[in-house]
């Protein structure tokens, strides 16, 4: 058994009563990267001098709280100070020195966290299978011909494959969720505002959230619950009361009203996935839950909106990688607008340069109207359908991917199916409301299947709350992938 | 409706300060094409009457007195640039 497989309230114990010290947690961490690392490839940069100094601190200062000591991987979008940073773009190849972490990463060391390394995923966030990364495809610890999911891709399979206890990700249209399903792991992607994007390089701002990716629904929350609050620094972070989320596990889920929307079970949703959710509402029944189908009539516009909204988005975001401040430089430029074009053009990777122009052109002169503002509109219809479903029920539980995941190379020339993988996680971000997955099953090959429960705004708490009832009465986050020659 | 042309596609690459090749310019008129005809799935919507959302938060303008505060230094704003030359970032002439 390794030590990433208690929680953290068992290690919090372990080292208290000094059973074991903060260096081992660390030492476990770097044990197990370079055990399977080969293998899964999550990391793009490793902190292992520093993370070694900082264990040996703490083991002498010694400290209490959930998450003291505890070994994170950080998404490679998430800026940290001093450790390089790259968004896993050759743009920002030689982004090795950021001049300031991001306020999650300052929340986390308050906490006494200990970062290990930052973790790959599809360049600039943009992805769903991680094959966007400008380095190397992270690899599904379940079985490596698969993607692990993206964009957080790595995020999920660091966790799954036992590099990490826990790690960041972030979540634009499903960035966190899609890869916890396609990993096994608990992902959630908060209410929009309620974590600061301070430091989050910025892909689409009106969507981008970061979130915790865990073993556990309770490890989920405890991380959640340290990264939360509002920030000056980030002007969309909302000022709202946290409440206290571990609290919230200790609820049953008696009387809890489910919402199940048709459009979530029906075409293009794999008979597995489907048979597993069935079986998810089973146990929310024995538990006193009670569950009735309802419609999000205006699902199927979600991809279409989301993808213009968020390629507008990125085309203005991404205009700050010039050449000029930090990043790559093209050396063949000879004058000012050619700097700007042959960086760019050297720098990012097709996806990206897709979605740019993707965005520029809905973005431009005589197109705005009929495609940026278009899809605004669309996005009102969207997240009014929320609005709706939320009047009568306390939470929407659905699958979170309508497949687990696919095999390397499989969509990657496909733009528009590999878009299509994020059908179910998509509307939530258009409507800002928060979602999580969490395993509930495995599908005939042995690859996870993730349940998606999305709740109110601000409502975490209920989602935690039928997250651990379901996870407690169930044993499929007990399963580990077979890595390394021996499982777990 | 949609039919974008490979001028359509240099002009945008243009605006996005993106220099492409002929031969990417037509693999990208291809896919822009095809993602801008799905896009067109929106049409179906009647959408006169509903507002555009931009943020799905009640946001406010947040304002702060404008007062200098010390956030980075000169030599650290310059140490990840390219090209840097008496404490300001270096970039070829902008006029001939």
């Amino acid at each position: 058994m390794s030590l990433f497989d208690y929680t953290l309230k068992e290690l919090q114990e372990k080292l208290h009563n000094k059973e074991i010290t903060v260096t081992d947690l660390v030492d476990a961490s770097y044990a197990r990267i370079k055990e399977v690392d080969d293998e899964v490839k999550a990391f793009l940069t490793l902190d292992e001098e520093n993370a070694r100094a900082a264990a040996k601190e703490l083991d002498e200062q010694g400290g209490d709280n959930p998450l003291f000591g505890i070994p994170i991987g950080i998404k490679d979008n998430i800026v940290t100070k001093g450790l390089r940073t790259t968004c896993a773009s050759k743009f920002l190849d030689n982004f090795t020195d950021p001049l300031y972490d991001a306020t999650v990463v300052s929340k986390l060391k308050d906490k006494k966290t200990v970062t290990i390394g930052k973790l790959n995923m599809d360049e600039f966030a943009m992805g769903s299978s991680n094959e966007n990364s400008a380095y190397f495809t992270t690899r599904n610890p379940w079985n490596t011909d698969y993607v692990p999911g993206g964009s957080s891709g790595a995020s999920a399979a660091a966790v799954a494959a036992g590099e990490v206890f826990f790690s960041l990700g972030s979540d634009t249209g499903g960035s966190i969720r899609e890869p916890a399903a396609f990993c096994g792991v608990v992902g959630l992607k908060p209410t929009y505002g309620l974590v600061s994007r301070f430091g989050l390089v910025a892909f689409a701002s009106s969507l981008d959230q970061i979130g915790p990716m865990t073993r556990t629904v309770e490890d989920n929350a405890h991380l959640l619950q340290a990264i939360v609050g509002h920030d000056e620094m980030d002007s969309t972070s909302a000022d709202v009361e946290i409440p206290n989320y571990t609290e919230a596990l200790k609820q049953d889920v008696k009387g809890l009203r489910i919402a199940v929307p048709s459009e979530y079970l029906g075409e293009g949703v794999s008979d597995e996935v489907r048979e597993s959710i069935k079986a998810a509402l089973k146990v929310y029944e024995d538990l006193g839950a009670t569950w009735e189908e309802v419609s999000l009539p205006h699902s199927r516009y979600a991809v279409a909106a989301y993808y213009l909204l968020s390629s507008s988005e990125a085309s203005a975001n991404l205009a700050r990688f010039d050449g000029v401040r930090y990043g790559v430089r093209s050396t063949e430029a000879e004058n000012m607008v050619d700097v700007f074009k042959y960086s760019r053009r050297d720098g990012f990777g097709e996806e990206v340069k897709r979605r740019i122009m993707l965005g520029t052109f809905a973005l431009s002169s005589g197109y705005y109207d009929a495609y940026y503002k278009k899809a605004q509109k669309a996005r009102t219809l969207i997240k009014n359908d929320f609005d709706k479903v939320f009047e009568d029920y306390d939470v929407i539980v659905g699958p979170t991917t309508p497949t687990p995941a696919f095999k390397v190379g499989e969509k990657v020339e496909d733009p528009l199916t590999m878009y299509a993988t994020d059908i179910l996680t998509i509307p939530v971000n258009l409507a800002g409301v928060p979602g999580i997955s969490l395993p509930c099953g495995f599908s005939s090959e042995g690859l996870p299947i993730g349940l998606q429960i999305i709740g109110k705004h601000f409502d975490e708490a209920t989602i935690y709350r039928a997250a651990h009832a379901f996870e407690q009465a169930t044993d499929h986050h007990k399963q580990k992938p077979a890595l390394g020659g021996v499982k777990g | 409706m949609s039919e974008i042309t490979k001028e359509q596609v240099l002009h945008v690459a243009h605006l996005a300060r993106l220099a492409i090749t002929d031969e990417e310019a037509e693999k990208m008129t291809k896919e822009l094409d095809a993602i801008i005809g799905y896009a067109e799935l929106l049409n179906e919507l009647d959408t006169d009457n509903v507002e555009p959302t931009t943020h799905v938060l009640d946001l406010k303008n947040v304002m702060r007195e404008d007062e200098a505060r010390k956030w980075i230094d000169r030599e650290d704003a310059l140490k990840n640039a390219p090209d840097q030359k008496n404490g300001q970032f270096r970039v070829p002439s902008i006029l001939d």
